[in-house]
């Protein structure tokens, strides 16, 4: 029940948002902040107490019946992965409304109520346990995205939020197809009708279909990674998006991307993924080299962060296709970090933008003089984002590169080149807005102190799970073994069976 | 004491954290005071842990401190726990006394400058750095110091940031190591895939265990160690950033570029010696590395102007020295010469930061000129480093250490003529470019006037080094003087001692050409730039001269091979060509639209021609069936 309330209190929080911005601009801020606290509170308690809940395949499950008729039930269920999910989604929504409390000051009711639907929809989506619903979900966080962006983003708002919508709509299109198919054989097979993800693990189909079904997955996951060359509605979405738009789209919705592939392509198809695997990597690897050189092209700041986002996410494609532990302890550990990591950097980007009013990276220059603590910020993300030790990323990195270097050695090396074409555009961040001389004179103030709690939170964050990465580890293991058990039933029943 | 030993490099990090936290609204003196005071306590610390591990050794002859679990997972662990051993006990030293004299020479260096909290953050992160990577005891952590260091030798070259030409030698700086460091955590990869384990320790027991001499594996993961090495250590053919690194703070030169962070591919490889022993082909390289990059530094030394550029070459060609006597399997010796060579390359930087200093910044020796008589005690200790430097016989430390490895380099069973060669026209240049710095900048007709004298806090830390320059050789004699071998008896407990083939030859006989070839170089640099400056004239005009003065090409041939291409290839994509695919679609989209818009004309002679073409239509389909 409490996995309903998390949803439910996030829905409500919104529509009060909503109906309270009819007569102040502060109520719905306020609301906003405790609803997503509360729910914070609810998952640090479980993730707390996690060892309370035994070692059963799910912490909490519940399930109740939605439509019957077709086999619809709402089932929701929480593991560890789900748990580090939304306890990253409402670290960082609380965050997002923290960093619109100056920043927004049009509809700032209806802003709320997107910003709390859009996290509804997210949990939602890390929670469902019906593929249904999943769908549902999915749709549900991608509405009040296209507003979020059309409305209160930057000049070229219009254009970003129709490809943002386009992208995701035709992608999402192909992956319900592929549910309805399966959920079609499925009922065949065994004459049992239903959307429940435990009953459709281990559905038997023939090697094309399953192949075929896995890509209508796929093409839904890859765009929302996103994967070279099914990226291009990302650079506009976030450049274009408020700063808290850019921050969920950054650290939350790319995630249901990588948290799709782990939790249903691999489990669902695992013979498929296994025969994808080679071109997985090769993608990724193109995403991690492609993504890096287009960020080091960029003059704007903000798309140069976008396309960072390209680049690490490859990472995430990579060690999924290395199906093995250490890999997959990396990519939860990517997915976590490059949230805090890239939202940080969209947030300096956006306390930037309300002091200076540009993003433009050739006017910017020698800022560190007039705010030192902003520059030390920059400097720590930037120094997160090309992987330095000590810092999150760089234990998801190299997690995600040792265990792909026992998959596939030649893809490791290229995507190690990823690590130095890093360097060089994180660098170049530092370089241009903080260091070198002022290109612009500009008069600016350092952080406040609200901005000081928002960017100080995420450095101790970025630190913490840079040095103390075990309760992260330890809580992702059972979801980790899950996943590969599937793909270890693979390799047995090739073994067992040897095709003729 | 383990908990002690955690302090160590603890210390030198809360003065991190204090001073970058509360830097900016602390008066001076006492960022002074923790700045300097965290350095001297882990100095302090390391002294009395140092006498303690020295006279009553613990049974493995390790001392070992594990904090905490850091990553778990699959079979991969790593803990952040330090392990003392002879090996770091000599790196620690270094890095916490030579740091702690540069931290007081800073104080008065860096005074009245805006940044000055900011400068003495970054030195006490980059002493823990260093700390962490020698007491790490498996090589994930030492990464992580390895990095750390890389971060602050970045943060400091480009101290003085408004200058874009300083932030551009430190992204070089960073960028270029960087290479190295990719290099070195694939072999990570590969250790731990193939041995299971990142611990040191253990690393270096599986290894001799599973690989045979000359095995592929260990070929290949020695190679790649090495890379990092010659990333850090500005060794060919990743040593084209160090001498533009000369951008950052003098005692930042000192102390990062100088006496510790790039001698840490030193300490790499000889912490994993055992892998390079492995892979003799791979240990040849290191020293055919070493002899090349002592001449080509060597050579390049000789025509630079700038003071700093020509000590930093100066430590390229010495960190030469010490690949080479790796390369060789003389573990101590290249030990031995990374201490002394901290100690007077360190005076050295100092020395000249001050003359600079007190000069208002001038950096060109030719304008320098008589400066002998204005600041003696400079001119002294200076004197003493450059002789140390030069290998000065028998009075001086660096005699003791750069003849070791000149002895090594043709006697031990991997040695050649060709690398003592080598190291001998090496030792030839040194003199020479030594005493070209010091006949110029110290004798002649004085150009420019200091304003004023050098400071206590700067002189004191000048003189104690000189002092060690001179008397740190006599730990360590050679076999025909005496054969006293305090500090390679200490280190033997670790490292191998060297193998000789050339038992027949007498060691004095390459003291007394080492000594020869010291004092005639000295003498060359007498005639031609003090006696006879023409000569040295006309050289200069030289396009050869020219070549060496910017560092043999390397930079223009990088930039062509590697900088341009990058940069046009991002110039020409830089709005994503793949981005077309969907403006395409959307093109296709708006022209059918506007197609059949045309067809929504409200005329009705269209209307009654699209119905009858589509019955025709519909007929003919059907009449088909």
């Amino acid at each position: 029940m409490i996995l309903l309330d998390l949803i439910l209190i996030l829905l409500t929080g919104g529509l009060l948002a909503w109906i309270t911005g009819k007569w102040s601009s502060i109520l719905p801020r306020i609301i906003s902040f405790i609803a997503i606290a509360i729910d914070l509170l609810l998952t640090l308690s479980i993730f707390l107490k996690q060892e309370g809940f035994g070692h059963t395949a799910w912490l909490i499950n519940y399930r109740t019946n939605w439509i019957p008729s077709f086999g619809i039930s709402l089932h929701l269920a929480l593991d560890g992965l789900s748990l580090l999910l939304l306890l990253l989604t409402f670290f960082l929504g609380l965050l997002s409304v923290l960093i619109s409390w100056k920043e927004i000051r049009e509809r700032v009711g209806f802003f709320h109520f997107n910003i709390l639907w859009i996290l509804a929809g997210i949990a939602g989506v890390f929670l469902s346990m019906d593929l249904f619903l999943f769908y549902f979900f999915w749709e549900l966080m991608l509405v009040p995205m296209y507003f979020l962006i059309g409305i209160w983003g930057h000049e070229n708002r219009t254009y970003a939020s129709y490809k943002f919508f386009l992208y995701t709509q035709a992608s999402g299109l192909l992956m319900f197809l592929s549910i309805l198919a399966l959920y079609f054989i499925h009922g065949r097979n065994t004459g049992i009708f239903t959307f429940d993800y435990q009953e459709l693990l281990g559905t038997s189909m023939s090697a094309p279909i399953a192949f075929l079904l896995m890509l209508g997955f796929l093409a839904a996951f890859l765009v929302k990674l996103p994967i070279v060359p099914l990226h291009n509605w990302l650079p506009d979405a976030h450049t274009e998006a408020p700063t808290a738009g850019s921050v969920i789209l950054a650290g939350l919705m790319l995630k249901t991307g990588a948290y799709g592939l782990l939790r249903f392509v691999i489990p669902l198809f695992p013979e498929a993924s296994v025969r994808f695997a080679p071109a997985g990597m090769i993608l990724g690897v193109i995403g991690i080299l492609y993504g890096a050189k287009l960020a080091f092209a960029q003059t704007d700041l903000k798309r140069l962060v976008a396309y960072t986002s390209v680049s690490h996410m490859g990472f995430v494609m990579l060690g999924v296709f290395a199906f093995n532990t250490i890999a997959y302890q990396g990519v939860v550990m990517q997915i976590i970090a490059h949230a805090i990591s890239t939202g940080a950097l969209f947030i300096l980007v956006g306390q930037l933008q309300e002091r200076i009013h540009t993003r433009d990276l050739n006017l910017m220059g020698g800022l560190w003089k007039q705010t030192p603590v902003m520059g030390a910020m920059g400097l720590i993300f930037a120094m997160a984002s090309l992987g330095l030790p000590g810092l999150a990323n760089f234990v998801a990195e190299f997690l995600i590169l040792t265990g792909t270097f026992r998959a596939n050695i030649l893809m490791t090396c290229l995507a190690s080149i990823g690590l130095v074409a890093a360097t060089i555009y994180s660098l170049r961040i530092v370089q241009k807005v903080f260091l070198g001389k002022e290109a612009t004179v500009w008069k600016m103030k350092d952080l406040s102190i609200r901005e000081k709690i928002v960017c100080g939170s995420l450095v101790i964050v970025v630190f913490w799970l840079g040095l103390f990465p075990q309760p992260v580890i330890n809580t992702a293991k059972p979801s980790v073994i899950k996943t590969l058990n599937s793909i270890e039933q693979v390799s047995i029943n090739q073994n067992t069976n040897p095709i003729p | 004491m383990t908990l002690l030993l955690a302090l160590i490099p603890i210390l030198p990090l809360f003065g991190f954290l204090v001073l970058s936290i509360f830097g900016g609204r602390l008066p001076w003196k006492v960022v002074a005071t923790i700045g300097t005071g965290s350095v001297g306590l882990s100095a302090l610390l390391t002294l009395i842990i140092g006498t303690v591990f020295l006279s009553l050794p613990s049974p493995d002859g390790v001392y070992a401190v594990n904090l905490w679990e850091w990553i778990n997972t699959g079979g991969l662990t790593a803990n952040i726990s330090f392990r003392l051993d002879a090996l770091s006990l000599v790196f620690i030293f270094v890095v916490t006394f030579v740091g702690f004299l540069i931290h007081v020479y800073s104080v008065e260096f860096m005074k009245g400058d805006e940044g000055f909290s900011r400068f003495f953050a970054y030195m006490n992160l980059f002493v823990f750095s260093m700390l962490v990577l020698v007491l790490a005891d498996n090589l994930l952590l030492l990464y992580l110091g390895w990095e750390g260091v890389g971060l602050c030798s970045y943060l400091l070259i480009g101290f003085w940031y408004k200058e874009p030409a300083n932030g551009y030698a430190a992204r070089k700086a960073f960028i270029i190591t960087r290479v190295g460091d990719t290099a070195m955590i694939i072999g990570l990869f590969l250790l731990f895939i193939n041995l299971g384990t990142l611990n040191i320790n253990e690393l270096m027991q599986q290894a001799s265990l599973k690989w045979a001499m000359g095995s592929p594996l260990a070929l290949l993961t020695a190679a790649l160690l090495l890379g990092g090495a010659v990333g850090k250590s500005a060794q060919l053919p990743l040593q084209t950033w160090l001498p533009d690194a000369m951008a950052g703070p003098s005692p930042v030169s000192a102390l990062i570029h100088a006496a510790t962070m790039v001698t840490a591919g030193v300490y790499l490889i000889a912490r994993t010696h055992v892998l390079f022993a492995l892979a003799p082909a791979v240990q040849t390289a290191v020293a055919v590395i070493g002899a090349l990059t002592l001449l080509l530094a060597g050579f390049s030394a000789l025509t630079q102007h700038d003071l700093k550029r020509i000590l930093a070459y100066s430590t390229i060609s010495q960190i030469g020295y010490m690949f080479l006597a790796l390369g060789v399997g003389a573990w101590s010796a290249a030990i031995f010469h990374f201490m002394v060579h901290a100690f007077f390359k360190a005076l050295l930087f100092l020395a000249g930061g001050a003359v600079i200093l007190l000069l208002h910044e001038e950096h060109d020796i030719f304008k320098m000129g008589g400066l002998r008589k204005k600041m003696p005690v400079i001119f002294w200790t200076f004197l003493i480093g450059s002789a140390s430097l030069a290998a000065l016989p028998l009075i001086t430390a660096g005699f003791y250490s750069k003849d070791q490895i000149l002895w090594f380099a043709w006697s031990a069973s991997n040695g050649s003529p060709w690398l003592w060669a080598a190291g001998f026209v090496g030792a030839f240049l040194t003199s020479l470019y030594t005493f070209r710095m010091v006949f110029i900048t110290f004798f002649g007709e004085t150009k420019t006037e200091p304003d004023h004298q050098p400071g206590k806090l700067i002189v004191i830390p000048i003189v104690i080094l000189a002092v060690f320059s001179l008397l740190a050789g006599f730990i360590e004699l050679p076999g025909s003087m005496g054969s006293f071998h305090l500090f390679s008896d200490v280190l033997n407990t670790l490292l191998p001692s060297v193998i000789l083939s050339h038992e027949n030859v007498s060691e004095i006989v390459f003291q007394v050409l080492a000594s020869v070839i010291s004092l005639s170089g000295i003498y060359l640099a007498y005639v031609l730039y003090l006696k006879k400056p023409a000569l040295a004239g006309s050289f200069n005009k030289s396009r050869i001269s020219n070549f060496f003065y910017s560092g043999w090409g390397f930079d223009r041939v990088y930039d062509i091979v590697f900088v341009k291409p990058v940069v046009w290839l991002a110039d020409i994509d830089k709005n994503d060509f793949i981005d077309l695919f969907s403006k395409g679609i959307a093109m296709v989209t708006i022209f059918f639209n506007k197609a059949l818009s045309l067809m929504q004309n409200g005329k009705v002679r269209w209307a009654v021609m699209a119905l009858a073409i589509g019955i025709v239509f519909i007929l003919t389909i059907m009449m088909n069936l």
